[in-house]
């Protein structure tokens, strides 16, 4: 059976390179489709009418959305190779929470203490930097938070693999000290420096652009 | 971090993979070695809200499987250093502890509920785009629809005007999933029933103390009729709280109009 399997993305979605890396990860092929997300194709639109958004996984002519969902989907449909959640129910379970805290609680405060306001900016960081220990405390004994592999928390977190420096760049605010988090620190070299996921990196400066208009 | 530690202590294993043997010696285990047990056997304790629609989701779920477990309430307004030291990230309820292991968020719960209690209804269904269609749409109502009635219920005039438009129009999102279906999950309660299981009581609790009128029968005629089938399950009915005591309760937090 011929499987067909086409990627919507954008060139600095954060959460479609979370697809493109589980991809590569697995050694399944597919047809990258660059969106201009002030410009949506049709496709797009009609693949995914509730948010109109990216990531959008089509596999077979079925639409999957959201991109931790989609990297469930990716695990269980291809599942043979390089298996990103772990099999024990309770180790799954502490890995999906982490990939939830890392979407709900951390990229929002890590937003506000780079691109927020006063106040707020300042409180985000000090929320930040506790927020902060908990990932570092998780990399213990471990050089991927998947352990000797990647895995579906490390994609998680993948973001800010790029995105950390760019945001301190923009705003100034230095947000992971080598000092403070070497653990943190280490990861985020790792996980940069994989060779499959060397021509995955967003532009530097075109990043640095984007956020800089943020403000 | 308490998480980390116990996840190496202890093995499940079904029933089946017991042996004679092992079950003989059993009772000369002492609690530091790794314990065989079945399943009846692991203890299942509930750190829950009577308040919280959260909380009401996995205790809904604990009895759909028939799990025998022991309710530990909490008043939000002050927790128990127990809650805090199981989820020392978020602080929150529900937590489920497993052979002493803790699991927090009530999605993830659920998620792990549904892998190791393998007899009685499931939760999520076997086929993996049927699975992402589940969570996506439990995406949908925690990350869209309930923030957006939580916005009507906390702001005024134009910001008010703008969270009707958005709830509105995520509310008729769901009335077209519920098209041709009893539930959410089709013929049987799901994971995504589970979860829209603010809509079906806090919804209209909210909606009621801000004094406006948007889950109309003419407007959403399914999704009424959801609401209607889902509250009289005989397990929703006798978990969730009375409406009148919901109302009174989320009175009696209300801050004052500015």
């Amino acid at each position: 059976m011929a499987t067909e399997v086409k990627l919507f993305r954008s060139w600095s979605s954060r959460y479609a390179l979370r697809i493109v890396w589980a991809l590569k990860l697995k050694g399944v092929e597919f047809e990258a489709i660059f969106e201009d997300l002030s410009n949506k194709s049709s496709l797009l639109l009609q693949y995914n009418p509730v948010h109109k958004k990216v990531p959008v996984l089509v596999h077979n002519g079925k639409p999957v959305c959201e991109s931790l969902v989609i990297l469930e989907y990716v695990d269980e449909t291809w599942n043979g190779a390089h298996p990103l959640l772990p099999k024990d129910p309770f180790a799954k379970a502490e890995a999906r929470f982490w990939a939830k805290f890392s979407d709900d609680k951390l990229m929002p405060l890590i937003r506000k203490a780079t691109l927020g306001n006063g106040e707020e900016k300042e409180e985000a960081r000090v929320l930040t930097a506790e927020n902060l220990k908990h990932v570092e405390e998780l990399l213990k004994g471990k050089k991927f938070f998947g352990g000797e592999k990647i895995g579906y928390v490390d994609l998680a977190f993948g973001w800010m693999a790029y995105l950390i420096n760019v945001l301190e760049e923009v705003s100034g605010a230095t947000l992971i000290k080598k000092e403070e988090f070497p653990l943190l620190s280490k990861w985020m070299e790792n996980f940069y420096e994989f060779p499959e996921f060397k021509e995955s990196w967003p532009d530097h400066d075109r990043l640095i652009t984007k956020f800089k208009n943020y403000g | 971090m308490n998480l980390k530690i116990h996840s190496t202590l202890t093995t499940t294993i079904t029933a089946s993979q017991i042996t004679p043997r092992v079950r003989k010696e059993k009772g000369q285990f002492s609690v530091k070695e790794p314990i065989f047990v079945t399943m009846g056997d692991q203890e299942v304790k509930l750190f829950a809200a009577w308040s919280s629609s959260f909380s009401k989701r996995v205790e809904i779920a604990l009895k759909m499987k028939g799990i025998n477990y022991k309710y530990v309430a909490e008043s939000l307004s002050n927790k128990s250093p127990e809650l805090l030291r199981y989820n020392p990230v978020h602080k929150k309820v529900p937590v489920v502890i497993h052979n002493g292991k803790p699991i927090c968020e009530s999605l993830v719960i659920l998620e792990y509920i549904d892998e190791i209690w393998k007899s009685g209804p499931s939760i999520l269904p076997e086929d993996p785009h049927a699975r992402a269609m589940a969570r996506f749409w439990v995406s949908f109502i925690d990350e869209k629809c309930s923030p957006a009635i939580k916005r009507i219920y906390r702001s005024q005039g134009e910001e008010r005007e703008k969270a009707v438009q958005d709830a509105t129009e995520h509310l008729e999102t769901l009335e077209n999933e519920l098209r041709g279906k009893k539930f959410f999950g089709g013929d049987e309660i799901g994971l995504v029933d589970l979860s829209a299981t603010f809509i079906a009581l806090w919804l209209g609790v909210l909606l009621e103390l801000a004094g406006v009128e948007l889950l109309t029968k003419e407007k959403f005629p399914r999704l009424c009729e959801w609401i209607d089938i889902y509250l009289n399950c005989s397990i929703v009915k006798e978990t969730l709280p009375a409406r009148e005591d919901l109302l009174d309760h989320l009175r009696s937090l209300r801050r004052p109009a500015k």
